[in-house]
């Protein structure tokens, strides 16, 4: 008789698992395509940029990212549209008092000076990454991806894709105070 | 009108002739490695590791601009020496599982490598209890055989008024004597 109830309540319970499997699945905040950062919690990956000639700005290591307080890595290309959209949104950051550094990836020297020339430079320190080396370090699938490493040099928080002006009060500033505890 | 279909025809049937070539192909003659045996670790390695970008395609088939990057950077590490493990261990560090086409088996992928296995013999177990109650009911085979009068009733329809009845309403007749034996 009991097992007679349970194989009764299977098909619901099996019509709730699956529904509860595609509320989850068609939530429209869930991005699918989203990849998991390794490192979220560790410390930056060790690499070391050499400065682009004519910036005026210097390279960047991995040293460069401990003991300065919250710092928000930029990794970016002149050649990158989205980059190109999230500038001002990095400026205003920038200017509101945030640590900025870029690492320019897949990059020539004059593109990226005609691009900062022409948008102006909100970066503290600028690597010239032209090989792409630093950017599969940091794990990134494309540009522009933005990283908020707190002082200790430990990541802690990963955007993929250019930073939307709604984002910063959402997502990036969440974060930066996150990193600053 | 007819020229234009056909020419659509001949780009539908010409273009996988022009596409197959360049997804075959995605590693450069410039990229390959001298070392036939460590060209072929190289190309076994990049087939099992996922173009980050192009979410479901090897990097070995891949032609975008990250694949050929970690194209590059898994010869590069082959020739400093490392193992095929040690290769994957190191795009796994920075790209996570997800690098790997065919993810591996651990506790946080029980349901991905056992679901299935499991979907089947829940299954199979649904399939079992309903057989054995079909079997305690009496079965298929315990379908009442068909009164003298259901026999006329089908030689009436059937048309064959006096005749045998064949085919199905044989296999009624003959049930009888099978059912009866039971």
């Amino acid at each position: 008789m009991a097992l007679r109830v349970l194989l009764g309540a299977l098909p619901l319970a099996i019509f709730l698992a699956a529904a509860a499997f595609f509320l989850w699945g068609l939530n429209p905040q869930r991005d699918p395509s989203e990849i998991p950062s390794m490192l979220i919690g560790k410390e930056a990956p060790a690499f070391e940029l050499g400065p682009i000639p004519g910036a005026d700005r210097p390279g960047l290591a991995t040293a460069d990212l401990k003991g300065h307080g919250v710092t928000l890595v930029n990794i970016f290309a002149s050649w990158c549209i989205p980059c190109r959209a999230e500038h001002g949104v990095l400026s205003k950051l920038a200017g509101d008092g945030v640590r900025l550094v870029g690492i320019d990836y897949k990059d020539k020297p004059a593109d990226v000076l005609k691009y900062l020339g022409e948008l102006g430079n909100p970066y503290e320190r600028l690597g010239a990454d032209t090989a792409g080396r630093a950017g599969i370090d940091w794990g990134i699938s494309g540009v522009p991806e933005t990283f908020v490493v707190d002082d200790k040099g430990r990541v802690v928080y990963r955007h993929v894709g250019p930073i939307a002006p709604n984002q910063v009060d959402d997502e990036i500033l969440p974060a930066l105070e996150q990193a600053a505890k | 009108m007819r020229r234009g279909l056909a020419l659509l025809l001949a780009a539908a049937l010409l273009a996988p002739a022009l596409l197959a070539p360049v997804a075959a192909w995605a590693v450069l003659p410039s990229e390959k490695l001298a070392d036939p045996a460590l060209e072929a670790r190289a190309r076994a390695i990049s087939e099992e590791i996922r173009c980050v970008v192009c979410q479901n395609e090897s990097v070995d088939a891949s032609d975008a601009d990250i694949a050929h990057d970690l194209r590059v950077l898994i010869r590069e590490r082959l020739k400093a020496g490392d193992s095929d493990q040690q290769v994957k261990d190191y795009l796994v560090a920075r790209y996570g599982d997800y690098v790997l086409l065919k993810p591996p088996f651990a506790s946080y992928t029980l349901v991905l490598w056992l679901g299935p296995v499991a979907v089947l013999l829940l299954g199979g177990l649904g399939a079992a209890v309903f057989l054995r109650s079909q079997r305690r009911r009496g079965g298929p085979a315990a379908v009442a055989p068909l009164s003298p009068e259901e026999v006329a009733r089908v030689a009436e329809l059937t048309g064959r008024q006096g005749e045998a009845p064949e085919g199905g309403v044989a296999h009624g007749g003959a049930a009888q004597g099978g059912g009866a034996a039971r």
